[in-house]
């Protein structure tokens, strides 16, 4: 499978503090990579430097087969990009910054409203093309900023955070537009802070913090390997880890290192799951004080991740 | 080149993005700069109320102000005085404007939109240009008006016809020229506001210590030659010269050499800048 965007050691800093510390990726064209992590993970830097909007301090990017560094404006030619605050001229209406767009991009002034008149139409926003941006609310915002992305039909989208800071149903329209890019054949490289968001669309997903790669894999890969839930087993007194170990990775499951002797984390599935490890434990003689089953939280996958990240999560 | 195949091609497989034209080839450079005038164009008329307010309201109001406030006081009849004033007090109209081409273009960079037009294939200084050009039409049209409301209050130009032509389309220029001295700021500093503090710093003691208002001739000797010194002074000494058919030659040649050096300083410097910016 030809490669969409291939990246090599990128690094980036500002002001001495590395935000972005040679990261490795490869996505495949017509996929969906989720760019997974936290406030300030480097994930905007990332798809800053992809889309030519920054240069990187070092490693390579190249970007539909073109060095995002030195072939800018070829880069420019096969891409768009969805930042993360609506990139807007607010000053015009929704059509007008649509045949502004068009027009940029080559097409003439009559197939430029043609063009912006069907695409608004079609993401539901006919009512308000003729108003001007400033009056739009952030989910009517989103939506016309996706259509100036999809105008010149780039074989790569860069989605950074696409739905952060809409209501649900907002977020479901913008899943939509993704869900129709990729059918399209359109290779996505998305940013989102919501492992649900991820979940949904993503072919694959890496999982970056303070810069650098945590984990990656298919979603149920990550999933299985920090749990769709987390199980959590209280010991009454400390035992071997490495039995315990042993006995789990018979029925292939896996003890998520934690600093806590006492604690046993295990990722699960599902319930049942959490049913026969409680019973296995206690059939091989493991002092279980109590144990709890919880949905892992975003702070949690990074944890457990984080944790295990010293073994190198190989998914 | 901007022709494209207009029909469509296969159904599409869903209910959005209804029809695809042929992709075409990105925008030339020329192209680019006029859809950014056009895009100013429409900024203005989106906002039309705003730009009557300040291509009219404005204009007309400092205009009488000046003329029945101070008139009489600094040459005796308000008549003399507007025959004095009026060429200057164009500048002193449309000069203040020209801040916002660089206010809007700092803004324009600080939002979001330039972010888009950064990750798209064109000729990246036609953002500015296209702007900066469709400025100047405001400044005619402020120009125009002060001109009209001269004419209303009894305002006649020396130089007849052409003359008052002449000296309206110079003032334009200058200011033309002065805007990118603020394009620059706009794409320099990191906030809209520190474009227009800093400037009105800047414009406030070149316009008021200028011949604009009051002959040099009347002013203690120093203060006369700093004030000729002045290039809004110089600007409103060939703008009042075209206007009454008295302008030599020397003044026409350093009225417009004024603006030549501000152009083939600024413009480079701007667009040096911003390209770094953007890379």
């Amino acid at each position: 499978m030809p490669l969409a965007i291939e990246v090599n050691g990128l690094r980036k800093a500002y002001n001495g503090a590395e935000v972005v510390k040679g990261i490795d990726l490869q996505v495949k064209k017509g996929e969906l990579l989720a760019l997974l992590g936290p406030n300030g993970a480097g994930k905007t830097t990332i798809v800053s430097m992809l889309s030519t909007l920054i240069k990187p301090d070092g490693g390579t990017a190249l970007v539909a087969g073109y060095d995002a560094a030195a072939q800018a404006h070829e880069v420019r030619r096969n891409i768009s990009l969805t930042g993360q605050f609506a990139a807007l001229d607010e000053g015009l209406t929704g059509h007008q910054n649509i045949v502004m767009i068009a027009r940029l991009y080559g097409y003439s002034s009559k197939n430029a409203s043609v063009l912006a008149d069907e695409l608004i139409a079609s993401f539901g926003l006919s009512d308000a093309k003729d108003r001007i941006v400033q009056t739009y609310s952030g989910g009517m915002r989103r939506r016309l900023d996706i259509i100036a992305s999809v105008i010149n039909q780039p074989e790569i989208i860069f989605l950074d955070e696409p739905t952060t800071g809409l209501d649900l149903q907002s977020r479901m329209q913008v899943w939509d537009v993704v869900r129709t890019l990729l059918k399209r054949g359109t290779t996505v490289l998305l940013t989102t802070q919501y492992l649900e968001e991820a979940d949904q669309l993503a072919d694959r997903i890496v999982i970056i913090d303070k810069g650098s790669i945590v984990a990656e894999g298919t979603p149920t890969q990550l999933k299985a390997s920090t749990g769709g839930k987390t199980l959590s087993i209280q010991l009454q007194h400390q035992v071997n880890a490495i039995d315990i170990e042993r006995l789990l990775a018979s029925q292939h499951l896996t003890l998520l290192q934690n600093t806590d002797p006492l604690l046993l984390k295990i990722p699960v599935t599902e319930a049942r799951c959490a049913n026969q490890i409680i019973q296995l434990l206690l059939e091989n003689d493991t002092p279980i004080s109590h144990f709890s089953l919880s949905d892992p939280s975003m702070d949690e996958v990074f944890l457990t991740l984080l944790q295990s990240s010293s073994k190198e999560v190989v998914l | 080149m901007n022709k494209t195949n207009a029909l469509p091609q296969t159904a599409p497989d869903h209910s959005l993005f209804v029809r695809q034209f042929k992709k075409p080839v990105s925008a030339n450079a020329l192209a680019a700069v006029r859809i950014f005038v056009w895009r100013t164009w429409k900024h203005t008329s989106n906002n039309l109320f705003a730009y009557g307010m300040d291509v009219v309201l404005s204009p007309v109001l400092t205009l009488l102000i000046f003329t029945y406030l101070f008139g009489g006081a600094i040459a005796g009849s308000t008549t003399a005085y507007l025959q004095y004033f009026l060429p200057g007090f164009l500048l002193l109209t449309i000069l203040p404007m020209t801040v916002y081409s660089g206010t809007t273009l700092c803004q324009d960079i600080v939002k979001g939109v330039y972010n888009r037009f950064r990750t798209m294939p064109f000729w990246q200084p036609a953002t500015m240009i296209g702007s900066v050009l469709m400025d100047s039409l405001r400044f005619a049209s402020a120009a125009l008006v002060s001109f009209g409301v001269g004419m209303l209050l009894g305002f006649r130009p020396e130089g007849g016809a052409l003359g008052a032509m002449m000296a309206l389309l110079y003032t334009v220029c200058f200011a033309f020229s002065v805007s990118w001295i603020f394009s620059m700021m706009g794409v320099l500093v990191k906030k809209p506001e520190t474009v227009s503090g800093t400037s009105m710093m800047l414009m406030y003691p070149l316009l008021f210590a200028s011949n604009i208002l009051v002959d040099s001739d009347t002013m203690p000797d120093w203060m006369g030659v700093i004030v000729e010194l002045n290039p809004v002074s110089i600007a409103a000494t060939t703008a009042r010269g075209l206007m009454h058919g008295t302008a030599s030659s020397g003044e026409i040649a350093v009225g417009v050499g004024v603006c030549l050096f501000l152009l083939l300083l600024f413009v480079p410097l701007t667009i040096y800048i911003y390209m770094k910016k953007v890379r």
